[in-house]
């Protein structure tokens, strides 16, 4: 097999897939942040009355949110902001087939890749 | 140990070939490990709680120790024979292929360079805290703690790691006093697990409640397969990297489970669940003023610990790429008096700075639990095919771990479990992520690529591997 020389790339080439790289960096991951997309999906399962009983707090963890600073009306949003376990089947598929699709994708063309790598590093010797 | 292994690739700057220095020893490697997941103590792992509960925050303490003592395992293996700056990214080059290799990179750039924004955030969060002074911010914190250890991995990195031993060994230190001092055998004079964790509230969500918390259990240990990337700087990989990964993972199981047990019997879980700072509420909440000041202290310390490894592994991971120009080849400058990668160190800067001032501390740990969780999806993978290309014998491993394919299967599963869990709470976090390392791959495959030298990816001494 012949060996493979790359091109050389310049230095604006350079620059432009660094810009490349930082732009897909903040599309994907900084995005999501600033829209509001990313974080727990909580809420608050509101109470009427905001005594430690209706919480569900025995008097030991009562003590202890008072030593943390809290009263039952401002403890009320922390105990009482849950996560809802409903798995959304057809969101959960489409899902696992992107990251079937993704890994699928990484080792097929993985592999094209390395077998040019293996021929080119064996056939030279 | 063969002479190949030990060999480090070099860097050519104004014609002099320059390499990274080989200076670490074991307890380096141990400080570099532990240094950066201690954290996960000290904030994180409580997050679990909120998603499954106190008992459910117990189960994947110790369920995904066992994914991480899969992890160790594999990663001790395929390191002691795959030596080389990048750790997993050129275990991916030899055995996989240039763009699992590419994307492994970036996992491990992602996975360490949030978790280096978390620990600012968690630092700015902490010292706010005990200022005690409304409105103020946190964030010229963070810019003084990203900035300055990203100085301090300019200067070198013996000096980094010696500063990450101590401050370590410190955090680690002060968790043991903790236990100790509440008097962990009895129960009703400190600590009171019985009231706090009752039949009622140990698993409120259920059995879906545990699935979930797989995620932030992730926490407790995510980063210590990060020995490997100092493989080209220690004297002896062979020997130091599968002891100090192997001494690291039994540290961390034992700091683990004594947090736990404090902090569930010194809270109540939902508190537990929320709070950035579970130790340093334990410490106040035992009413003993030193312990309140040194878990403080401590709290700050394993960030500052864990930021600066993430610095040293995320700046070696980009290095690394622009070295084999799967990214520009400037990035594989090596600096000529402090023999570091130090463009890799400025440019990793301000993304670390743009993320911290703008994410919350769960959404940046969910960033680098998910970048944790794709490596060590491919490294399940990873050992399948490196002992099917080099089955045993065919080439000198430095340490051959028991039990294959079974750790692999487990550590497979479990990553399928975990993620599930994000999927739990967090899914378009999920599906942001997964969709930039899938753009990001096709940009490589189908144009970076062509810059890449083929046949000078595959360094190692080893035979052709079985099946090419």
């Amino acid at each position: 097999m012949s060996r493979y020389t790359p091109p050389e790339q310049s230095k604006a080439g350079q620059v432009f897939d660094i810009v490349v790289v930082v732009v897909a960096i903040f599309v994907a991951l900084w995005l999501p942040l600033k829209l509001g997309l990313a974080g727990a999906a909580k809420s608050i399962d509101a109470l009427d009355a905001k005594t430690w009983e209706a919480l569900g707090q025995n008097p030991t963890m009562a003590a202890i949110w008072e030593k943390l600073g809290y009263t039952p009306e401002t403890a009320h949003d922390v105990i009482q902001n849950r996560f809802h376990y409903v798995i959304d089947w057809p969101t959960l598929i489409i899902m696992a087939a992107v990251l079937i699709g993704y890994f699928v994708f990484l080792f097929r063309a993985s592999d094209r890749e390395y077998r040019d790598v293996i021929n080119e590093k064996f056939d030279d010797k | 140990m063969t002479a190949a292994v030990e060999t480090a690739q070099t860097t050519t700057i104004h014609g002099d070939r320059v390499s990274l220095l080989r200076v670490l020893g074991p307890a380096h490697v141990w400080a570099l490990g532990v240094g950066i997941v201690l954290v996960g103590e000290f904030t994180g792992w409580n997050f679990s709680a909120d998603k499954g509960g106190t008992l459910a925050a117990l189960i994947v303490c110790w369920v995904v120790g066992l994914l991480y003592t899969s992890v160790a395992m594999i990663d001790s293996e395929v390191t002691s024979t795959v030596a080389a700056a990048g750790g997993q990214y050129a275990q991916a080059k030899h055995i996989v292929g240039p763009l699992m290799a590419f994307n492994v990179a970036l996992f491990l750039v992602f996975a360490y360079t949030m978790l280096e924004v978390s620990d600012a955030i968690l630092l700015g969060q902490t010292i706010v805290a005990k200022a005690g002074i409304p409105d103020m911010s946190y964030n010229s914190f963070i810019a003084a703690t990203i900035v300055v250890l990203a100085w301090l991995n300019y200067r070198g990195v013996l000096m980094t790691l010696n500063v990450n031993f101590v401050i370590t060994a410190i955090a680690y230190v002060s968790i043991v006093i903790l236990f100790f001092s509440v008097s962990p055998w009895t129960q009703g004079a400190v600590l009171k697990l019985n009231e706090l964790v009752t039949p009622g509230n140990a698993l409120p969500y259920g059995w879906i409640g545990v699935i979930a918390a797989f995620q932030f259990g992730i926490w407790y240990y995510l980063g210590i397969e990060g020995t490997t990337q100092a493989a080209e700087e220690v004297r002896s990989p062979a020997r130091s990297l599968p002891y100090g990964t192997m001494a690291g993972m039994i540290t961390l199981l034992i700091a683990a489970a004594m947090t736990w047990y404090v902090c569930a019997s010194l809270m109540p879980w939902e508190y537990l669940g929320i709070t950035p700072y579970p130790l340093w509420d334990a410490g106040k909440l035992t009413g003993s003023p030193l312990l309140e000041n040194l878990l403080f202290i401590a709290t700050l310390l394993a960030a500052l610990a864990s930021a600066n490894g993430c610095i040293n592994d995320a700046a070696r991971a980009w290095f690394s790429l622009g070295r084999d120009r799967y990214l520009p080849s400037w990035f594989s400058a090596v600096h000529p008096k402090y023999r570091t990668p130090y463009r890799s160190i400025l440019f990793l800067l301000p993304i670390a700075l743009a993320f911290a001032f703008i994410a919350d501390l769960n959404q940046a740990i969910t960033f680098s639990i998910l970048s944790g969780v794709l490596q060590y999806t491919f490294m399940s993978i990873n050992i399948m095919m490196f002992r099917k290309k080099w089955p045993l014998g065919t080439i000198r491993r430095g340490y051959t771990h028991p039990f294959h394919p079974l750790p692999a299967i487990v550590l497979f599963c479990l990553c399928v479990v975990t993620f599930f869990a994000i999927f739990l709470g967090f899914g378009s976090q999920l599906s942001a992520m997964v969709a930039f390392y899938f753009l990001i791959s096709l940009w490589f495959h189908f144009y970076r690529y062509k810059f890449v030298r083929r046949g000078d990816q595959f360094t190692m001494p080893w035979p052709k591997p079985q099946g090419y």
